[in-house]
């Protein structure tokens, strides 16, 4: 029996034959398993999607209460059976609700990593390893250059520039599902408790996570009030909106991107950026191998992202590894 | 190194001089002596280093990380520096994180072997973002866009005073600057501007653009001398205070006792400083013995004994020169040099010449003697001031045409970065005769630019296709009397080797073109290479 006949690439996203189901499919399926609630991970359309309870109340909020045909919740750690197929999830700590998804039949175990982080993130719980025969890892840090600093020194950047400009705005682009939320909660527990500004974008995500426990402390919307009132304040904006017309309603602002890319300062002049925040939900080189290395599974299978880095690190580390090219998630220009 | 790191980032971040003031300014404030005075110095580049070459922290992260890792992320980041920092494996708590002025210390006086060897102790001990400032600072390439003048603005808004005021003593300064924070902190009283041999910003020439320039200026404006293969220095001696700079006002007297000890006048001059010998120049090889020794020996001076041809002349005395056109400075110096009477001090004579084509068969036949290893011809408008920086117009530096010679591609190594699935690093040869009449190919020179990626394709499909040996990285091609690539290879000069088996090393050798018409066997000679030796 081959790994390949239990989980295999299709068009469609990542195929489980014996269970007919599909993993993060990126179009419409008739059953579909989604370990978070990103949009190029979580489509709509599917007849029946299984996931959290959060990612579920994630993809409602974009979607619309119709989003699917029949939805299955599953706790962290609690078990479906799919066609004898046995699907279980756990924490996969990229946002609120993101899940590894575990799949085992006939004695067979397999780990899909979806988006995952090791780090401490207030908003999520923290990913739980899982032992397999083959772990699916993402790779979209996967280059040695990318390691991520400490998220306090991050903030403790932004914080201190707030301070040596206080005639000037902070306009903080964070992606609206997780990014924004953990840079609010981090900005919280470095003690800063003003009134933080966001953008509307951002409004019904900010409720969810805070009806799931996720406190953000005081927020107001970003568009009341005149330009000079937001003289020292921080926004939070997604990253689109802080290049366009909308950013100049506030006093020369201070362009900042939290994510991982900020990493390469050439991506940062690219995008028009002063301050760079090197925040991401995403494991970086280091959390990338120690992962691999910890669960030192029989195969690894690399997807979406930098395979080449990865694939070598395996050879030169005796793993067993391969490149699975997957197509749909937009790591770069989506949501990371 | 963390703060100046921080600084050095967002400094490059942002756009806004205004911003790049106030981030300056609170550095300033935040930090302490001496730090903050070599940050200021090395951030206007008053201090500049060329400490370590590419080559040389590429070879060292390539024995740290496994190299096809390193060449996909430096294919990704695109910055050796940036990568390098990035990609560094850090051993935390190995060292102590080395502080900003022990670094510019040891970069002011050890020698380049030296700091190698502490670069990678530092790299190990700094994170990403102080790796990053410390390469680029080694490099000398800290390109963050903090003039003179917005240095200048942020001590004014530090200590609340006019920035004429710090205008007015700038140049009596020399970093780390400790005078000039106390004075801008209020613990103590103005320093004087007129200090004794302080050092005065230096005059730098364009590179003439043969094109354009010529057409645009008149010959008769202008006056022409030798462009001195050596370095350039400022001798200041006034009130018993005596001073050798480089051009960028690092004091240098320390290595040439030599010199030092020649400077009795009371002046300032503006020279290069050279080995010489009984009058004559000797190369830029021999002045390199010279050169990054802090503590010079007898023999070594007496081998290679150093002195300064004289350009011009800032101060005489007390008088200041430097507002006084070129043509009324240079009958004073050459009053000054003559009265002196110094076998290590002596004049750049001038060129006279009617026109731009006299001029030009001068730079390109120099007459016997010194001129046949100048790099080229200094041309200065008679009417020009004494000015600081680089002006466009007064003078123009007209260096010579490279050598070039035709060699035969003997070995190519695969390449770093972009290149690295490449050969693009090629050591060329020429003929030998031996004993026996027979000629083999010497190797002569590496070089790994001077071709377009279209050419580079072309090299690398012929490397491919006439391999006849590979051991690691490196390929040797099939090169004999019957076959072989002809490359025309160019460089700006030739010096003895001992290292070298051939007897010779060329300075900056580039492809200058791919001679694929060109048989192999009438590449050059190796006696063609030894006449044009320096
Ligand atoms: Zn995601
Ligand atoms: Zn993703």
């Amino acid at each position: 029996m081959k790994y390949e006949d239990l989980l295999c690439p299709s068009p469609a996203g990542l195929y489980c034959k014996p269970g007919d189901f599909y993993i993060d499919p990126v179009r419409a399926v008739e059953r579909a398993v989604v370990t978070h609630g990103h949009s190029d991970h979580a489509r709509s359309g599917h007849a029946k999607v299984l996931a959290t309870r959060e990612t579920l109340a994630i993809m409602g909020e974009r979607y619309g209460e119709n989003f699917a045909g029949a939805m299955q919740p599953l706790g962290y750690h609690e078990k479906a059976e799919i066609n004898g197929v046995t699907v279980s999830l756990a924490p996969a700590g990229h946002v609120l609700g993101s899940a590894q998804a575990v799949v085992k039949w006939k004695g067979m175990t397999m780990v899909v990593s979806g988006d995952f982080k090791r780090r401490r993130d207030p908003t999520c719980a923290l990913f739980e390893p899982v032992g397999c025969d083959v772990f699916i890892t993402e790779a979209t840090f996967g280059l040695p250059v990318f390691r991520h600093p400490p998220d306090t020194d991050e903030i403790a950047k932004l914080l201190k520039s707030v301070a040596q400009f206080p005639e000037r705005a902070h306009l903080v682009g964070a992606y609206a599902l997780g990014k924004a939320q953990r840079v609010i909660c981090l900005l919280r527990e470095a003690g800063y408790d003003k009134t933080i500004y966001v953008h509307g974008a951002l409004e019904r995500l900010n409720a969810l996570y805070e009806a799931h426990g996720v406190k953000l402390g005081p927020l107001a919307p970003a568009t009341a009030g005149k330009k000079a009132d937001f003289a020292g304040a921080i926004i939070v904006a997604p990253p689109s909106a802080t290049q366009d017309r909308w950013s100049r309603r506030f006093p020369d602002p201070v362009v900042c991107f939290a994510s991982g890319w900020m990493r390469v300062r050439a991506r940062a002049r690219q995008g028009g950026v002063e301050l760079p925040l090197i925040l991401s939900d995403h494991a970086d080189w280091d959390e990338l191998t120690m992962t691999a290395a910890e669960i030192a599974p029989d195969e690894l299978w690399i997807t979406h992202g930098e395979e080449d880095a990865l694939l070598r690190w395996a050879s030169l580390n005796g793993q067993k590894a391969r490149a699975l090219s997957l197509v749909g998630y937009d790591e770069d220009e989506g949501e990371n | 190194m963390r703060a100046f790191a921080r600084l050095l980032d967002s400094l490059a971040f942002t756009p806004s001089r205004n911003t790049k003031l106030t981030l300056v300014r609170d550095y300033l404030r935040e930090t302490t002596d001496p730090e903050r005075g070599w940050a200021l110095a090395a951030l206007t580049g008053v201090l500049t280093f060329d400490a370590a070459k590419p080559a040389f922290i590429r070879k060292a992260v390539e024995a740290r990380v496994d190299p096809a890792l390193f060449a996909m992320s430096y294919d990704f980041v695109g910055d050796l520096a940036e990568t390098v920092a990035l990609i560094w494996p850090s051993k935390p708590g190995a060292n102590r994180e080395p502080e900003l002025p022990e670094v510019i210390d040891a970069l002011r006086s050890a020698s380049r072997n030296e700091v190698q060897r502490l670069l990678e102790g530092w790299l190990d001990a700094l994170d990403p973002d102080g790796r990053w400032a410390l390469l680029k600072l080694l490099t000398g390439a800290l390109r963050v866009g903090v003039s003179a003048r917005l240095a200048k603005l942020a001590l004014a808004d530090l200590g609340h005073v006019e920035v004429a005021e710090i205008e007015e003593v700038w140049h009596s300064q020399r970093p780390p600057y400790e005078d000039l924070f106390a004075w801008l902190e209020k613990r103590s009283d103005k320093p004087s501007p007129d200090a004794p041999a302080r050092f005065r910003p230096v005059m730098l020439a364009q590179a003439i653009d043969e094109a354009t320039d010529f057409a645009k200026y008149d010959a008769a404006d202008y006056a022409a001398e030798w462009k001195w293969d050596g370095i350039r220095v400022q001798a200041a001696s006034e009130r018993g205070e005596k001073r050798l700079y480089s051009r960028t006002g690092d004091d240098i007297g320390h290595a040439f006792p030599d010199v030092m000890a020649a400077l009795n006048f009371e002046g300032v001059i503006d020279g290069e400083l050279l080995v010489m010998t009984g009058g004559r120049v000797d190369t830029f090889g021999d002045l390199q013995q010279r050169l990054n020794r802090k503590n010079p020996e007898a023999k070594t001076i007496a081998k290679f004994p150093a002195g300064i041809r004289a350009y011009d002349l800032l101060m005489d005395g007390k008088e200041d020169l430097r507002g006084l056109p070129f043509a009324q400075r240079r009958k004073r110096l050459e009053a000054f040099i003559a009265q002196l009477k110094s076998s290590r001090i002596d004049l750049s004579p001038l060129q006279p010449f009617e026109s731009w084509e006299q001029l030009a068969h001068l730079r390109a036949q120099p007459p016997d003697g010194d001129p046949q290893i100048a790099e080229g011809l200094m041309l200065k408008r008679w009417d020009s001031i004494y000015e600081a920086g680089r002006p466009k117009g007064p003078w123009f530096k007209w260096k010579r045409d490279p050598h070039l010679i035709d060699a035969v591609l003997m070995y190519a190594q695969r390449g770093h970065g972009k290149r690295s699935s490449f050969y693009s690093d090629y050591t060329f040869g020429v003929w030998r005769e031996d004993a026996n009449g027979d000629r083999s190919l010497t190797p002569v020179g590496k070089a790994y630019f001077g071709f377009t990626d279209e050419e580079l394709k072309q090299i690398d499909k012929f490397v491919r296709d006439n391999t006849i040996e590979r051991f690691g990285p490196v390929r040797s091609v099939r090169a004999d009397r019957e076959f072989g690539l002809v490359l025309e290879v160019a460089f700006e000069g030739l010096q003895r080797s001992t290292r070298h088996k051939s007897g010779v090393a060329m300075r900056f050798p580039r492809i200058n073109r791919i001679r694929w018409d060109k048989p192999s066997r009438e590449a050059d000679e190796l006696q063609t290479l030894e006449r044009m030796l320096d």
